[in-house]
């Protein structure tokens, strides 16, 4: 079947309803993606208001739009911009275009659908923060996007919007666009750095490397995500007021979010923030529509694989990242994915877990040894090779891993509390932990599936093969 | 013939002009000799050793991190079948099989005609599309079995040229910095003081 969506050039994007759009405004036209089409509607107009006023201003400006980061952790724009060490030079800007969280995609269809977009959320933010050079990192695995990017670059460098002197002023920044090769770890900012200084992606330890005070070459770097800085052309052209006008006091504007799996219209939507429940998200007629016909829902992953699942008990939060977190999750990087009833959760949970334990960049041992742990034992418990050992082994493993108690949802029908957001964990990155959040959420939601699977009766395994002489002889 | 191509060191200079730092270009100039030769050779990695000024072992040991980067002759079609979980809620593992009943492999090997490598694949970015699959890393959406046999026919018979360029090439297009715009990449131990734009009050205490 070909690919649904609102236009056959945005696979999976619909934008029927009446929703605000900052970010997605332009994906209507066929030719988005083109600096025609850029300019005809509103395009370099922002960052041509951003060069009339002072860096401190625009950096101010953005701050007090309280654009939140949009790559999973949420943390403000503006302040991340602040925390460069006073007189170091040169700063660097790094673009995480590394998206492949499970469940993720948005940044993809905003390199591919509005690639001048985000080059002006770049140039914004080089002016605002005094970053001398941009790198634009984007994931191997998307040559449509490094096409209509690169396409993209050369016609805004030929127009004088990058490059020395833009728009005429003392404002001069080159926009490099590399190519990542494929490793989910590098979406980690500091292997993301790594990695693009010629290394192995493997995550940096904080501290020391926060990128903004030792990151790329060991200088100040500002990593931001694209769909972050793809907000900051709306930001600097209609003013930080316009955008906290949408959205919540604690999260202004919109986000986009993907939702996929058992429902009748998986898709990905621009929603503002705070406006909608997980109900409205799965069943609402603008967004879903319910799930497949005939099922009921199971269980939802609410902020891409590495967040721990929900219930229908759960549905009536708010998507938002505090209500989420309160209630047992995280909205990470705007991906719900949902299972009716159908579904086999040990099977369902092992896709998560052999996807983190395969991604496993090998640094830290809980992660490299755990995570091919819970793969195995997941994997033969699936195949009906489960002993009752398996399951405490598991929680064994997990716990080296993430010590102390592990965030889980609230389940009227097995009697548990939430348990908040988030947990500890002995690893550098969250990769490590990833791999035992979707298996602890389906043993914790769904014990009977474990319980029914694993029929067989553990041995020892320490049985000597024949009798030892002893003594010598 | 696996060293650089002249035409493939120019490109490959320009490339690591725009980096700070030479080793910086190693990824992006692997994967230009991977879209030279259809995979990553021994003789291609000692060249881009010289160009960056490294040592042919720390090419591969960057390279050999990284899943896009094959160290053996691989088929001009790589079809590699998502099976993370949204696409395997909707089917991966049966459009898996099928695949690998059709083209008469197992996952991870290559038709005897060396057209088509068959890979298992993580997540690409298209789940609401699912179950994907990517030839040469271009997504083909919500793939029935009928549509893969297709798609097959298709590549072997030439039909998708125009669309699918041979594995390896990453962009079909790549990005050109025009001379007389370019800022240029100084190292960062040869900059001293703040970008002419920025006001200079931050620099004193």
């Amino acid at each position: 079947m070909t690919a649904q969506g609102s236009y056959p050039w945005a696979a999976g994007f619909y934008d029927d309803g009446d929703r605000p759009q900052i970010v997605t405004s332009r994906f209507r036209y066929e030719d988005s993606h083109t600096l025609e089409r850029y300019h005809a509607t509103g395009g370099y107009e922002g960052l041509r208001r951003a060069l009339e006023r002072t860096p401190d201003d625009v950096h101010t400006e953005v701050r007090n739009s309280t654009l939140l980061g949009r790559g999973g952790a949420g943390f403000p724009a503006g302040v991340k911009w602040g925390f460069t060490p006073q007189g170091v030079w040169p700063r660097y800007l790094v673009v995480n275009g590394d998206e492949s969280e499970p469940g993720t995609y948005k940044d993809r269809l905003l390199m591919e659908c509005d690639p001048h977009q985000l080059i002006e959320g770049c140039l914004i933010a080089c002016y605002a923060a005094g970053l001398s050079r941009c790198f634009l990192y984007i994931r191997g695995e998307m040559p449509l996007a490094h096409e209509r990017v690169a396409k993209a670059l050369d016609d805004a460098y030929a127009h004088g919007y990058i490059g020395t002197n833009i728009l005429g002023t003392d404002f001069s920044v080159d926009i490099v666009l590399h190519w990542g090769a494929g490793a989910y770890v590098v979406g980690e900012e500091t292997a993301l750095i790594e990695s693009l200084e010629g290394e192995r992606g493997m995550p940096r330890l904080k501290p020391p490397y926060f990128p903004a005070a030792i990151g790329l070459y060991g200088q100040p770097t500002i990593v931001n995500n694209v769909e972050t800085l793809s907000n900051l052309p709306f930001i600097a052209l209609n003013g930080s007021a316009a955008y906290t006008a949408i959205g919540t006091e604690t999260s202004p504007g919109t986000r986009m979010i993907a939702v996929s799996g058992h429902v009748k219209r998986p898709g990905v939507y621009e929603i503002v923030n705070g406006s909608t429940t997980f109900r409205d998200l799965l069943y609402g007629d603008e967004f879903c529509q319910g799930m497949r016909e005939g099922h009921e829902l199971k269980c939802f992953v609410p902020g891409g694989g590495s967040a721990p699942w929900f219930l229908p008990d759960q549905l009536d939060i708010p998507f938002e990242g505090r209500a989420a977190g309160s209630a047992g999750s995280m909205l990470g990087s705007g991906a719900v994915m949902v299972m009716d009833d159908t579904t086999d959760i040990p099977a369902a949970a092992l896709t998560l877990v052999k996807f983190y334990a395969h991604e496993s960049c090998g640094k830290c041992v809980p992660c490299r040894e755990g995570g091919t742990w819970l793969y195995r034992i997941v994997e033969r418990i699936v195949a009906g090779n489960g002993t009752d050992a398996d399951l405490a082994t598991i929680r064994e493993v997990g716990e080296s891993i993430c010590p102390g108690n592990m965030p889980h949802a609230a389940s009227e029908r097995l009697g548990l509390e939430a348990v908040p957001f988030p947990y500890k964990m002995t690893t550098i990155c969250f990769v490590g932990p990833s791999a035992y959040v979707p298996i602890h959420s389906a043993m914790t939601l769904f014990p009977e599936e474990f319980e029914a699977r694993v029929t067989k009766r553990a041995v020892r395994t320490t049985i000597p093969v024949a009798a030892v002489p002893v003594g010598g002889d | 013939m696996s060293r650089l191509t002249d035409q493939n060191v120019a490109i490959a200079r320009e490339i690591v002009a725009r980096y700070p730092k030479k080793k910086s270009a190693l990824i992006p100039l692997v994967h230009l000799s991977q879209q030279q030769n259809g995979y990553v050779t021994e003789d291609a990695m000692r060249h881009v050793a010289e160009l960056i000024d490294v040592t042919p072992a720390e090419v591969y040991g960057t390279a050999s991190f990284y899943e896009m980067f094959r160290f053996e002759p691989t088929g001009k079609y790589l079809i590699n079948i998502c099976g993370t979980m949204s696409c395997a809620l909707m089917g991966a593992d049966d459009l898996m099989h099928h695949a690998e009943a059709r083209l008469g492999v197992k996952a991870g090997s290559t038709t005897d005609d060396g057209l088509i490598t068959l890979q298992h694949a993580e997540c690409q970015a298209a789940c609401t599309e699912a179950p994907t699959l990517q030839v040469n890393y271009r997504h083909r959406f919500r793939v029935t079995p009928t549509e893969f046999d297709d798609l097959v026919d298709d590549l072997r018979a030439g039909r998708l040229d125009d669309e699918i360029p041979p594995h390896g090439t990453l962009g079909r297009n790549r990005q050109r910095i025009p001379a007389d715009r370019a800022v240029g990449a100084v190292p960062p131990d040869e900059v001293d003081g703040a970008p002419a734009w920025v006001t200079i009050q931050e620099d004193q205490p």
